[in-house]
C-alpha cells in the first residue's frame, strides 16, 4: 500500500510539472492543483498509514492514528484552495487585459507564436 | 506583560478584520485605523525590543499548550530587532499610501495590514508548519497588494509571481511532511534538539528534507537561479507596496538563518548542506544584480536590482554564520532593508512626476523639486553604494572584517568592493540623467505631506544608523552571540521538563 501510494504521488507531481512548464495559464493552473493533491497525500503519509488505527482512543485499540497530519493537511488543503481560486481570478484578468492567455508574452513578436497555437 | 509577544501579529490581523468590514466606510476612516494599527505595532515592537534586549527568550503558547505541541510564538533578540524593522519600514510605507495612492483599488489597508500581520508571525513563530501559514498569509496579501492599481504589466508579473511561489509553497509542504515523517515533531527547538539523535537509517531522508526546506527559502530570497522574477515584480508593483516588499526577500534570509544556526547547530546530520554552494551562488546572484543594475531601462528595475545584489550579500554571511559575521549581518540587515525600500518608494515617486516618461532612464527635462527629491535620492544613493559617511559603508566594513573564513577573504572583498564601485557608477548616472539636464525643471507636483514625510523618514534611515551605530551594533552583537550559544532559546521553550517519550514509528 505504501509503494502504491508513493508511486501515485510521484507520478501526480510528475504529471504537475509538466503541465506547469506548458506556456498557456490554464494548464498551469491545472498543473499546481495537480502538485496540490500529490502534496496533501504525501502529508497524510506522513502520519503512516494504519486501517485499525482508531482516530480517538478507544478500549482494547493498540494504538491511535496520529491526528497532526490531518489537521495540517486541513490547513493545506484550504490554503491551496484560496490560492487557486486567486490565480484564477488573476489569470481571467490578465487575458481580458491583453487578449492572450500565455505566461511569457512580455514583448512578443507575433511572428514567432507557438506552432501548437 | 507575558501578552507582549503576541501584540505585533495580533494588532494587524485584528485591524485587517475591522478595515475588511468597514470597506465602504469614509477613507478617513479607513486611514485613520490603519495608521492607528501601524503606529500601534511600532510601539509594541518597541516594547518588545526593550524587554528582549535584557536578555531572556521570550516563549508565548497560545491556549498553553506545553511546548512540542500547541501553537508556539518565540521572541529572541533576532526576532525582536526584524518585528521592529518591519514596523519601521511599514510606516513609511503606509504614510506613503495616504498621499493618495491607496484609493486605486478596493481594500488596500486590509491587504497593508494582512501582510504586515503575516510578516510579524514568520519572524516570532517557534513552529515550521506555523512558519509555512505566515509565509502563505503574507505571500496571499502580497499577490494581492501587487495587483493594486491597475495595468496589464501588472497582472503579468503578479501571474508569474503567484505562480512561482505556489510552487515554493507545494514544495514547503513536501519538506514539512517528510521532516513529520521522519522527526515526528514540527516545533523548531524539538528538531534541533532531535537533530543530533536521528537514527542512521533516516539521514539520507532528513537531509532531503532539510535540503527542500532550504531551496524554498532561498526562493523567497531570490537567490540566482530562482532571481530571475524579483526586478520584474518590484518594479511593477505601486509604490507604497514595492517599499514593503523590500522586506520580503529578508524573510526568507532571516528564516535560513534560524534554521542553520538555531535548528542545525552543529549536528552530523545537516552538515554541508549549506557550504559548498551557497557562497558561490549568493556571488553568482550579487555578479546577476550587478549586471542588471547596469542594464536596468527603468528607474524600478535599477531600485529592485539594489535589492538582488543586498540578497546576495546577506546570503552569503549566512552561509558561513560565524557569530562575528552573523553580528554585521544584522547591523546590515536594517541598513539595507530601509535603503532600498526608499529607494524603491523614490523610483516610483519620480516616476509619477515624468509624466509619460515614467521612470525611464532617458534624457528629458528634470524633475520637479530638485532640492528635496534629489536630496532624498543623494542620501539612499550613497547609503545604498556603500560610501563614507553613511551606514552602508560602516555595514560593509563590518561585512568585510568579520564574514569569510581566509581562503574565502579575496573573492568576498573583490565582490563587495565591485559591486560598490558598479553601484556609484550607475547610481550617479542615473542622478545625472534625472536631476542635471539644463532645460527647466518640470513643475512641482504636490505629494501631500504624509508622502514627503515617507520619504524623508526613509532618507532620514542610513544617517541615523550611523549616528547611533554603536548601541546599533552592540545589540546586534548581543542578538548573535544569544543565537549562537542555542541554549537560551532552546530552554525558552522546551524548558526543563523531561524530553517527550515518543514512540518510533516504522
Amino acid at each position: 500500500m505504501e509503494l502504491l501510494l508513493s508511486l501515485a504521488v510521484g507520478l501526480t507531481i510528475a504529471c504537475g510539472v509538466w503541465l506547469v512548464l506548458r506556456p498557456r495559464t490554464f494548464s498551469v493552473i491545472l498543473g499546481l492543483t495537480l502538485i496540490g493533491y500529490a502534496v496533501n497525500v504525501l502529508i497524510l503519509l506522513s502520519g503512516r498509514l494504519g486501517a485499525q488505527m482508531p482516530p480517538i482512543s478507544q478500549k482494547g485499540a493498540t494504538g491511535l492514528a496520529d491526528p497532526l497530519p490531518q489537521a495540517l493537511v486541513l490547513t493545506a488543503i484550504v490554503i491551496g484552495f484560496g490560492m487557486t481560486a486567486y490565480l484564477v481570478a488573476l489569470s481571467l484578468r490578465a487575458l481580458g487585459e491583453s487578449g492572450d492567455d500565455r505566461l511569457d508574452n512580455q514583448d512578443r513578436n507575433p511572428a514567432d507564436a507557438d506552432p501548437e497555437a | 506583560m507575558t501578552h507582549l509577544l503576541l501584540l505585533p501579529v495580533l494588532i494587524p490581523f485584528a485591524a485587517a478584520a475591522l478595515l475588511l468590514l468597514l470597506r465602504n466606510a469614509p477613507m478617513a476612516l479607513q486611514r485613520s485605523l490603519a495608521l492607528a494599527a501601524t503606529l500601534g505595532g511600532l510601539l509594541v515592537s518597541v516594547l518588545l525590543l526593550v524587554q528582549q534586549s535584557e536578555g531572556a527568550v521570550a516563549s508565548y503558547a497560545l491556549g498553553d499548550w506545553p511546548a512540542p505541541y500547541g501553537i508556539l510564538f518565540v521572541a529572541d533578540r533576532l526576532a525582536a530587532q526584524m518585528v521592529l524593522l518591519l514596523f519601521v519600514l511599514a510606516l513609511p510605507a503606509l504614510l506613503m499610501a495616504l498621499a493618495g495612492s491607496d484609493g486605486e483599488g478596493p481594500h488596500f489597508h486590509a491587504l497593508f495590514q494582512l501582510q504586515v500581520a503575516g510578516l510579524a508571525g514568520a519572524f516570532l513563530t517557534g513552529d515550521l508548519f506555523n512558519l509555512f501559514v505566515f509565509f502563505e498569509i503574507l505571500l496571499l496579501a502580497s499577490y494581492a497588494l501587487l495587483a493594486h492599481g491597475n495595468g496589464p504589466r501588472r497582472s503579468r508579473a503578479g501571474l508569474l509571481y503567484v505562480v512561482l511561489n505556489l510552487m515554493g509553497s507545494a514544495l514547503f509542504l513536501v519538506a514539512l511532511a517528510l521532516i513529520y515523517g521522519t522527526l515526528g515533531t514540527l516545533n523548531m527547538a524539538d528538531i534541533a534538539s532531535l537533530l543530533p539523535l536521528v537514527p542512521e537509517a533516516d539521514i539520507g531522508l532528513v537531509r532531503a528534507s532539510f535540503a527542500i526546506l532550504i531551496a524554498v527559502f532561498l526562493l523567497k530570497s531570490a537567490v540566482l537561479p530562482m532571481a530571475l522574477w524579483l526586478p520584474h515584480v518590484y518594479s511593477v508593483a505601486a509604490m507604497p507596496v514595492a517599499a514593503l516588499f523590500a522586506i520580503l526577500t529578508k524573510v526568507g534570509v532571516v528564516a535560513l538563518l534560524r534554521l542553520t544556526v538555531s535548528l542545525f547547530g552543529d549536528a552530523p546530520v545537516a552538515q554541508g548542506l549549506l557550504l559548498p554552494w551557497l557562497p558561490i551562488l549568493a556571488l553568482g546572484t550579487i555578479a546577476y544584480g550587478t549586471i542588471a543594475l547596469f542594464a536596468a531601462d527603468r528607474l524600478g528595475i535599477a531600485a529592485a536590482s539594489l535589492v538582488l545584489i543586498s540578497s546576495g550579500i546577506l546570503l552569503f554571511c549566512v552561509a558561513f554564520a560565524s557569530p562575528e559575521g552573523t553580528s554585521a549581518l544584522l547591523y546590515y540587515i536594517p541598513h539595507t532593508t530601509l535603503a532600498t525600500g526608499g529607494m524603491l518608494m523614490l523610483a516610483g515617486l519620480i516616476g509619477k512626476r515624468r509624466g509619460p516618461l515614467e521612470d525611464r532612464l532617458v534624457r528629458g527635462p528634470c524633475v520637479g523639486n530638485r532640492l528635496a527629491i534629489g536630496g532624498a535620492y543623494a542620501v539612499l544613493a550613497v547609503a545604498i553604494a556603500g560610501l563614507p559617511p553613511l551606514s552602508g559603508f560602516i555595514g560593509k566594513l563590518m561585512l568585510m572584517q568579520s564574514v569569510a573564513p581566509p581562503h574565502w577573504q579575496a573573492v568576498w572583498w573583490a565582490a563587495l568592493l565591485f559591486s560598490g564601485l558598479c553601484m556609484t557608477l550607475v547610481l550617479a548616472r542615473i542622478a545625472s540623467l534625472l536631476f542635471w539636464q539644463p532645460d527647466d525643471p518640470l513643475p512641482d507636483i504636490r505629494t501631500g505631506s504624509s508622502g514627503r514625510l515617507a520619504v524623508g523618514l526613509l532618507a532620514a534611515a542610513s544617517p541615523l544608523l550611523v549616528l547611533f551605530a554603536a548601541p546599533v551594533s552592540a545589540y546586534a552583537t548581543a542578538a548573535a552571540t544569544q543565537l549562537h550559544q542555542r541554549t537560551p532559546y532552546l530552554d525558552a521553550v522546551l524548558g526543563d521538563a523531561p524530553p517527550t517519550q515518543r514512540e518510533r514509528r516504522p
